[in-house]
């Protein structure tokens, strides 16, 4: 039984370190010893650069940023959360994200499309502006076809309308 | 009797490339249809002179020479002949045109009375015009079929028409005579045999399945293209039917891909790592528009269906996005929030001369060029319901009053326009058609939820 947890964690080490070294070539791997010889598979709590992670050290709620109707601008409240990312994005350097911009349903698709890019570039260029290089950021926009409230009232839209960061691991 | 034959492709199925892992199997489809001209020196006028919506039309069956098995219908010619006359009824009926009464409560004329109708048995109907028409096999397993319009009062035919199909085309025989009947009756160009690309839905509101499907444009012969593995949206008909372009999240990252129907082979418009958008063809097939976002900035691009150079028509800092080319393809009329709001403006192809031509106070998006030239339909995207304007903008009417009506398509006509309607809370979204008076508005059939239409022009 133990055994086969060691396995386990060896291997996502394993894994993490093989996407690691894949989307940040120029970093140098951490040294094997660190996963490799963990003596007990005590838990130590979730992998760096892992969504758990990111969210357990920043704050579900400085995820994801939110916008105004057709608005794409960051506000004092957004510039706060994307603070507190751009802080852990430069503590842990080798961890790349994508920023997913979203708008709600009160809008046509393809312009929904074209506005969820804008607010996930709105997004990315206020990281950038605060030392995160671009090449580590990638935007997509999925408009309004991924809501996460599910209503059709303005709260429910209000959700919606938001650009959020995920980690790539 | 002379044949005119029109040459389509006939298109075979090839296999399917490694990479296209959301693409099901290639649809085969595309066969010859030829045109006969049944009789020539047919008479010019029609006697009835009252509202058409009244005009009385009897289709019977169609007769046969011979009741032969065909792919076409299990139990033969005979029965076959039955169903094309439904066809037809239900198209006319469906489209609230004409008083058309089908064959389920008709007499069936003999095969030796198409031609020479026994007036005494449908005097008494009340019908004004009377249709005929006959399906025979042929030797080589092709089906003939013919299509007759007669005016009762005069006793005369008004037009005729033949046409030779595989089996497996039989509803188009359908469609061209019903196409046949409504050019004849009301002048306007045909619009029934042609054929409808969308987004069929299925899934809860917040993880929608989304996958490419064709059909015919009553309904029938409903395909899927693509598997629901990955989102795909805003697909287009190429005017030759040949190939669809429409956008696919296959790699996780919105871009707008060109399939081919024949081969089932898809390929990028452009090798670019920007997101591309909302994919248009010109209505000679030699352009396809499109809208990149480059550093979240959406502009329209052109670029030849047959490959090459992407050229950038629109520069603003606002989303400048869809487009959709006059008939004769010398402007195109696009949207852009450029002023602040959505607003639909027009340019001529190369880009140049860009103008607003919406002021109404409302925005406007998707805006669609009619076949005809006359009008625009556009997305009110303030109250979210289709309208109309003239290209240069005037002469706005609201034509639907849905909660979320989205995305006109026009009939290949320019007489109807069918758009998608979202319904409040549940999402749930499905295809509408209404006409240019705002009236005879109807929900088309679809196996699932859809959105997306984009209808295409008659088949070639």
């Amino acid at each position: 039984m133990n055994t086969r947890v060691v396995t386990a964690v060896m291997l996502s080490s394993a894994l993490a370190l093989g996407a690691c070294a894949k989307k940040a070539p120029e970093e140098l791997p951490p040294p094997p010893e660190e996963t490799v010889t963990a003596p007990t598979p005590t838990p130590t709590g979730p992998a760096v650069g892992s969504m758990e992670h990111f969210l357990a050290a920043v704050g579900q709620a400085n995820t994801v940023v939110y916008f105004d109707t057709d608005r794409y601008n960051i506000d004092a409240e957004d510039s706060a959360k994307l603070q507190t990312q751009a802080q852990y994005f430069s503590q842990y350097s080798n961890v790349n994200f994508t920023i997913e911009g979203h708008a709600d349903e009160r809008g046509t698709r393809e312009y929904n499309l074209a506005l969820g890019e804008r607010r996930a570039n709105a997004a990315k260029n206020y990281l950038v502006s605060l030392g995160i290089p671009a090449s580590r950021i990638r935007t997509v926009s999925y408009g309004k076809e991924r809501p996460v409230a599910l209503g059709s009232n303005e709260a429910a839209w209000a959700q919606n309308r938001r650009a959020a960061t995920v980690t790539i691991n | 009797m002379k044949k005119l034959i029109y040459a389509t492709l006939a298109i075979v199925a090839a296999p399917l490339a490694a990479q296209n892992q959301d693409l099901g199997e290639p649809v085969a489809e595309g066969q010859d249809v030829e045109t006969i001209e049944e009789d020539e020196g047919l008479s010019g006028s029609v006697s009835f002179e009252g509202n058409l919506d009244d005009l009385g039309i009897a289709i019977p069956a169609f007769a046969t020479d011979r009741n032969v098995s065909t792919p076409a219908n299990a139990s033969g010619t005979e029965a076959l002949g039955v169903e094309l006359a439904r066809v037809i009824t239900s198209d006319l009926r469906n489209n609230g045109l004409f008083k058309p009464t089908g064959p389920d409560s008709l007499p069936r004329p003999s095969f030796d009375n198409i031609q020479s109708p026994v007036w005494s048995t449908w005097g008494v109907r009340g019908a004004e015009m009377l249709v005929h028409g006959y399906v025979r096999a042929r030797s080589d397993n092709r089906l003939t079929v013919g299509c007759y319009l007669y005016d009762m009062q005069l006793q005369s035919r008004l037009v005729a028409e033949g046409w030779v199909v595989s089996p497996a085309d039989w509803r188009r025989a359908a469609h061209k005579c019903a196409d046949l009947i409504y050019s004849r009756l009301t002048g306007e160009s045909p619009f029934f045999d042609s054929r409808i690309a969308y987004i069929a839905e299925t899934g809860p509101k917040d993880n929608r399945t989304k996958r490419l499907a064709i059909m015919d444009s009553d309904g029938a012969n409903h395909r899927f293209i693509t598997t629901g593995r990955s989102t795909a949206l805003t697909p287009r008909y190429s005017p030759d039917y040949k190939k669809l372009v429409y956008l696919s999240y296959i790699d996780g990252n919105p871009r707008i891909y060109v399939y081919d129907i024949g081969t089932g082979k898809q390929t990028l418009i452009t090798q670019s790592e920007n997101p591309t958008f909302a994919p248009r063809w010109s209505p000679d097939g030699r352009w396809i528009l499109y809208s990149m976002a480059v550093g979240g900035n959406t502009d329209i691009y052109r670029v030849s269906s047959s490959g090459g150079r992407s050229e950038r028509l629109t520069d603003t800092p606002g989303i400048d996005i869809g487009g959709s080319f006059s008939p004769d393809g010398s402007r195109i009329v696009f949207e852009s929030d450029r002023s602040g709001a959505q607003q639909c403006y027009v340019m001529d192809a190369d880009g140049s001369n860009q103008r607003r031509i919406s002021f109404g106070g409302s925005r406007c998006a998707t805006p669609e060029w009619s076949p005809r030239g006359d009008q625009i339909a556009f997305t009110n995207a303030s109250s979210f319901n289709i309208a109309v304007m003239t290209p240069s903008g005037g002469n706005v009417r609201t034509l639907t009053r849905g909660w979320q009506d989205e995305a006109p398509t026009w009939a290949p006509n320019g007489r109807i326009i069918q758009f998608f309607r979202t319904a409040r809370n549940s999402g749930a979204t499905s295809l509408w058609q209404v006409d240019l008076t705002g009236e005879n508005e109807r929900r088309l059939p679809t196996p699932v939820d859809a959105s997306d239409p984009s209808w295409g022009p008659i088949l070639p």
